[in-house]
């Protein structure tokens, strides 16, 4: 079978897509000659980006009425597809809606998914998946055996966004059918969470506090730093799990995937659930106390050291700076 | 209100994993309660608490007729506990794993199904949803807070931005984070307790599934290599004397970051 139609799940935010969905297009065009996007909500003002980006079509499903996304999107693709025009192939993000999705279509159309895939490629007609296993340690390469189409459940990061500077997608809607008793959860209001500067996955800096922060008014210390480098915060997931930060927060196997020009570890001792989602980083500073911390292996430059000590030099030293 | 936990039974994370001849996870050992879902039984005890009663029950699918953490969730407090266990079910992936749990909660005809958002070992996070698909239930997953009232369920659940409130009428799976309530540890007496409870043992001929949908051969999906990662090589390490942070000053101006 060979690959000629991709369809990629398009998220957005704020009226731009995420990079994730950009991400995934840019991988789409270099494996399909058609590439389509599946969008809701307001997707329809994304039109443009995602055309530069290689979409052709956004197939809109439109206004939820404030339900969540999995059951309505997931229902609409799979009538879709058996109406016709099916894709070869289905790249959807890893994220919490991404993840719904998956899940809805996989059951609904009786097909297999493939998740937490950090690459792909074309193989023998096919598609072959590359996952991050063992914390990283190992890397697994998978493929479909049935008929499709290929559910892939991709992390984000995994490829480079670039745009291939074509047209606006032409939008199509998408038709949502009954989705009975399945389609009722809906959401009553949304919660912002205050934040400045750069998003984690987005930012050039990384500067992510761990368990030997001691306590958690030390994570204070990340922030002004994370701020003083124009970077995003982050945080392992000890302290994730003692409420010292959000999960939002999170870097790894569990977390988030970041790929800064520099991580900065501060008090992390380095398992492998955490170097999988950020050993790709381009340089990694890290500051621990333990010369055998296995954070070190992966370290450009490692200090071996107190985080109370060193992190409010490093502080003053920059703003010094001016 | 009746809730059903599905709960998974998995190698020892502490101990490192391995891989036996088909690539996937040797499960042949002594398997142990994912710490994933010792949120769910917890969150499952409460609600059934806060409803004024009602039972909380187990589904697990494992091999080799594995009841070690099951045992561990009814020490907890759980009434029993329905197991899954056939050879006609090695190497399942995530949607076999959901049409078997799926049947077997309808067996037990809940109001609420309760799973952690991803398990520890195989961690794909989409069975309890393609298990909501299948029973015809909506679902909300990445809960952090849950609470029923009447027909209702209202929760928050976790979002890139912060969290939504979502409500949904019963039955409906709701999976949860880590760390939405703290698991009880088994008291002596709920260990004792545990011993005499009901596991009811099924296989995939009692649940009426197609040996074909399930196992391997119901996997559509083959992995054709595991390698080694490439290794990052580790850098300069520097010991604090008291001047170690001009040295990331130094590193950071190179990369041009300050
Ligand atoms: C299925 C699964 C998924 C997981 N997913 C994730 C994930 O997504 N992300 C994640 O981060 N973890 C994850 N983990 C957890 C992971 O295994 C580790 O437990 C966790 O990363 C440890 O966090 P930590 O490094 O902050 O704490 P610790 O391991 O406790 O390390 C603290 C470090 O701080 C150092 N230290 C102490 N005091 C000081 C000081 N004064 N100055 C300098 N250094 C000091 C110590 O030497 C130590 O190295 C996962 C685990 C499992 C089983
Ligand atoms: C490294 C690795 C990668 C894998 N990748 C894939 C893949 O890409 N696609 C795929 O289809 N399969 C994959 N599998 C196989 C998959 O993990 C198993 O099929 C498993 O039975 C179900 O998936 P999960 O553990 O990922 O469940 P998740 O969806 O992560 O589990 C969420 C929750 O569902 C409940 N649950 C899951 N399994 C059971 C169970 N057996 N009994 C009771 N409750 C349960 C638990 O509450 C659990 O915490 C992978 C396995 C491994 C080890």
């Amino acid at each position: 079978m060979a690959i000629e139609k991709i369809w990629v799940l398009a998220e957005s935010a704020d009226g731009k897509p995420t990079t994730t969905t950009l991400e995934l297009l840019t991988a789409a065009r270099s494996l399909a000659g058609t590439v389509e996007a599946v969008g809701w909500g307001e997707v329809a003002s994304c039109a443009a980006t995602l055309g530069e980006y290689g979409a052709t079509t956004l197939h809109d499903v439109g206004d939820l009425a404030g339900s969540l996304p999995g059951v309505p999107v997931a229902a609409a693709m799979a009538q879709a597809i058996r109406a016709g025009g099916a894709p070869d192939a289905v790249l959807i993000p890893a994220t919490y809606d991404g993840r719904d999705v998956a899940g809805r279509l996989s059951a609904r159309l009786d097909r297999p998914v493939l998740t937490n895939v950090v690459g792909l490629t074309a193989a023998d007609g096919g598609l072959e998946t590359e996952h991050a296993i063992f914390g990283g340690a190992q890397v697994a390469k998978a493929r479909f055996t049935g008929e499709g189409p290929g559910l892939f459940v991709i992390r984000a990061k995994s490829f480079a966004a670039e745009a291939s500077g074509g047209g606006a997608a032409a939008v199509s809607p998408l038709d949502v059918p009954d989705t009975g008793t399945s389609g009722g959860a809906t959401v009553l209001a949304r919660h912002a969470e205050e934040r400045s500067g750069p998003k984690l996955d987005e930012a050039e800096v990384v500067v992510s506090g761990g368990r030997g922060l001691g306590e958690k008014d030390q994570y204070a210390m990340i922030e002004e730093l994370a701020g003083l480098l124009e970077g995003a915060p982050g945080a392992s997931r000890a302290i994730v799990d003692a409420g010292w930060v959000p999960y939002a927060y999170q870097v790894g196997q569990t977390g988030k995937t970041v790929k800064p020009t520099v991580y900065l570890a501060c008090g992390i001792s380095g398992a492998t659930q955490h170097l999988v989602g950020m050993k790709g980083s381009k340089n990694i500073v890290a500051i621990n106390k333990d010369q055998d911390a296995p954070i070190f292996s992966v370290a450009d430059l490692g200090v071996v050291g107190d985080v109370h000590k060193v992190v409010p030099k490093l502080i003053e030293a920059i703003k010094a700076r001016g | 209100m009746n809730v059903v936990v599905c709960v998974k039974q998995i190698p020892d994370p502490a101990a490192p994993p391995s891989l036996d001849t088909a690539n996937t996870l040797d499960r042949s050992g002594k398997l142990i309660l994912d710490d994933s879902d010792a949120y769910g039984v917890e969150m499952a005890l409460q609600l059934a608490d806060a409803a004024g009663g009602g039972e909380v029950t187990l589904v697990s699918m494992a091999p080799n007729g594995e009841v070690s953490g099951l045992r561990t969730a009814l020490a907890m407090g759980a009434a029993k506990a329905i197991l899954i266990s056939d050879d006609a079910l090695v190497g399942s992936d995530a949607l076999g794993t959901a049409k078997v749990l799926a049947a077997a909660i309808r067996r037990a005809g809940p109001d609420l199904v309760l799973a952690a958002t991803e398990s520890t070992d195989g961690y794909t996070g989409t069975t309890p949803v393609q298990v909501a698909e299948l029973l015809g239930f909506p679902s909300v997953t990445f809960a952090k807070k849950v609470e029923v009232s009447g027909s209702t369920v209202k929760v928050e659940r976790q979002t890139e931005a912060g969290f939504d409130e979502v409500e949904s009428p019963l039955p409906v799976v709701v999976t949860v984070t880590a760390g939405v309530v703290e698991p009880r540890y088994p008291s002596f007496k709920g260990i004792m307790a545990a011993k005499s409870k009901p596991v009811e043992t099924l296989t995939v001929a009692d649940l009426g599934i197609d040996p074909a949908q399930v196992g391997a051969a119901g996997a559509r999906q083959a992995i054709t290599s595991v390698t080694a990662a490439e290794a990052r090589q580790s850098g300069e390490i520097v010991v604090d004397e008291g001047d170690a942070h001009e040295r990331i000053i130094q590193f950071l101006e190179q990369l041009k970051v300050l």
